[in-house]
Parts: C-alpha cells; structure tokens; sequence
C-alpha cells in the first residue's frame, strides 16, 4: 500500500511538472529544467550530437528525441514549498525521475501513510448547542458549484 | 470586527479579533477575493476561465495565478486517484480548488498585516487563527444536512481550516468523475486538516468518493473528517473527538 502511495505520489508530481513544462509562462513557478552542470556533465556516451551543455528544454523541443544525461530542474516553489528533480534520459527516453527536493511538511506525500485500515467511530447525529462562531456547511457553497457545473455539462454537449 | 459581503455568489464572513483591526484591511480581503472571483469563476463570461474554454487565451497566456490553480487541480487529481478532477468533457472548471485557494490566501492578507486571532469563512468552508472573542479556540458548528438551522457537532479550532462538501438543500453538485455520475451515498463531509485549502480539497474528493471517503481521510496524516450519511449515522475518524466540545 505504501509503495502505491509512493508510486501514485511520483507519477503525480512528475505530470505536474509535465503539465508546467507544458504551459511554457514565464511569470509562474514553471519548471525550466536545465542541465544538472556544465562543468561535469553526465556524458551522453552514445548519442551522436548529444553534448553537454544542452539544456533539457532546449532538446525536448525537438519533439520525442531526448539527448541522454541526468538533468536537475531547478527549485520550484510548489506553493508549501520547493520541488526539483531529476531526469534522467537513455536511449532518448526518461528513465527516471528522481526528487532531489520536495517539502517536507504539509504535502500530500507526507499525510498519506501506510495505516490500511483507519479506527472510525460512529453516532447518531444529534442537535447540539448553536452558541458557536462559525458553522460549516455545504448548504451556499453548492448553489456557484451547481451552477457552475451546469454551465460546463452545457458547454460540452 | 465582524464584515460580511456576497463574493463569487457566495456569503464571505471575516471576522478579527483585537483592538487595531481597521476595517479598511478586512475591505482588502473582499478585493482580493473578487479579483479571484474575476479570474476563476466559470459563469462570469469574461472571466480568465471563461476565456480558457471558449479557447480564446493559448496555454503561454494565463495569468500566473491560473496556472498556479491548475498545476494544483492536477496536483489533487493525483493525490485522489483520480476522485478529484477539473476536467469535465474537456471543460475546465476549477471552482472545487478556488473556493478553499481563495480562503487561504486571504488569511494569508491579514497574517501579513499582523493579525492573529481571526477567521475567514466562505459559504461553510473555514480558516480559523488563533482565539475567538473570548480568548477561546474558535468554536465550530457542523450544520446538519438534514435541517441547515440546526448544529449536530461543536468543535474547538485554532490554526486549522474546515471544509464541508455535500449535496443538500440545492440539489446534487458533485460528481463521482469515475462514473459522471452525482456522489450521494452520503449527506455530506466535513473535513478538518492543516488549512482550508488541504481541507477543501480532500472533503471534494472524499463525497465524490461515497461511503468509503471517510476512510480515505482516516488514512491522511493531520486530518479528520465527519461524514454524515443519508440515514442520519454519522462516521468520523479516530482523530476528530480531540476537536469536538
């Protein structure tokens, strides 16, 4: 269960990271991945034409066709903190995302644990004193979701 | 002080504690929040998102915080297999993000100008700071979904947010994306975590999910939910007793 999350967590962040590439912004924590380091490259032994000072962007504009290396993207501001990672491409494909950086604290990754199957208790509800600041409800919040949703069902018929 | 206003077709209450709050500052948290309004919401026709799928802005176009929105709708379908998902027949519609997005940066508005002891609430969902009026933790109804005048839970919150995500009283808005069809096995779901955003989030993501949405926020570190079923039996996770009064 616990190698699931793991797998479901890299997967996800990586078609993040796919996903920024892809919207091409410059004024968004869009990941621009460079090469990890000019000065010691990771040689790419077997690709004619592959060098060292490639930028990852710069060869995957070429659709399809990576130029081999491992590649550190920069430090992204992840909204509760920082990511970067690693590609690593052979044969012109990735084979392997590594996470050189992702928060530690208040992600997702670190409040899905392993526990299979959660203690849960149960009641019957009940009215309780009303003397309270605030009240959570789904009550208005549905009437911009419902509308909302019926605008886009519209849209797409 | 205490403001309430009507943003994003939703009632928004800020309410801060102390004897500096100017109101000038709570009036900057509405005119962010329809700045947001303007931006994300999908029946304003000139809105961003509006634009977005009518396909009249390219992808290298958005606004930085459109695409800081839909990198974290992308984030969250993963994070809920799926449950959570932004992208019905190809229209984009983030508002189960905004809402609790949109909260949580306007907490962030007051934390900056140094408040401490307050909240920000928008239609049910919650950011709570610090202590109430009373130099207590902010005390929390959970509306019965069965009868909105009536509370069937009291929690004590500070430093936490608080979602609810259901079908009552306007009919069914959530969808289970797996089957497109609405999820109302259960009345509803409250979910306290970390922040409102977190909270918001996971609540969408565990109603859409029925009766086994619960389970999912058992199996979140820092969360507890409070799911109320359709034959009025409520199920919670072992960590939510420490909120209730």
């Amino acid at each position: 269960m616990k190698k699931y999350f793991q797998i479901t967590f890299v997967l996800g962040v990586f078609g993040i990271l796919v996903f920024l590439r892809e919207l091409k912004g410059n004024d968004m924590p869009v990941v621009s991945i460079q090469n990890a380091n000019n000065q010691n490259p990771t040689p790419a032994s077997n690709t004619a034409g592959a060098t060292s000072s490639s930028s990852f962007s710069q060869s995957t504009s070429t659709a399809g066709s990576y130029k081999n290396g491992n590649y550190v993207g920069s430090v992204q501001d992840a909204f509760y903190g920082n990511i970067q990672v690693q590609v690593s491409i052979s044969n012109g494909r990735i084979t392997a995302v590594t996470f050189l950086q992702y928060p530690n604290d208040n992600r997702t990754s670190q409040y899905v644990n392993s526990q299979a199957d959660p203690i849960l208790a149960q009641e019957a509800i009940q009215a309780q004193s009303s003397q309270v600041n605030i009240v959570s409800g789904a009550s208005a919040s549905s009437q911009a979701f419902q509308a909302s949703l019926a605008d886009a069902l519209s849209q797409a018929k | 002080m205490k403001k309430q206003a009507t943003i994003m077709g939703m009632p928004v209450t800020v309410e801060v504690v102390g004897s500096g709050v100017t109101a000038e500052d709570i009036q900057e948290v509405f005119a962010y929040l329809h700045y947001i309004d303007k931006k994300f919401s999908t029946y304003k026709k000139d809105s961003e998102i509006s634009q977005i799928n009518r396909g009249e802005i390219n992808n290298a176009d958005y606004s930085s915080e459109m695409k800081k929105v839909l990198a974290l709708c992308e984030e969250t379908k993963k994070a809920t297999d799926g449950y959570f998902d932004v992208n019905i027949k190809g229209i984009i519609d983030p508002s189960g993000i905004v809402k609790g997005y949109a909260i949580w940066q306007a907490a962030q508005i007051l934390k900056k100008k140094g408040y401490q002891n307050f909240y920000v609430e928008i239609a049910g969902d919650i950011q709570a700071f610090g202590k109430n009026e009373d130099r207590e933790d902010w005390k929390v109804g959970i509306q019965n979904p069965f009868n909105p005048k009536e509370i069937v839970k009291v929690l004590k919150l500070s430093s936490k947010g608080i979602a609810t995500s259901g079908n009552y009283q306007r009919g069914k808005h959530i969808l289970n994306p797996k089957t497109n069809l609405p999820a109302d096995e259960i009345a509803c779901i409250s979910v306290i975590g970390p922040n409102v955003y977190e909270a918001d989030r996971f609540a969408t993501a565990a109603f859409a999910m029925g009766e086994k949405g619960i389970e999912f926020i058992g199996r979140l570190k820092g969360f507890a939910g409070y799911m109320i079923k359709n034959n009025q039996i409520a199920v919670m996770t072992s960590g939510f007793e420490e909120y209730a009064l």
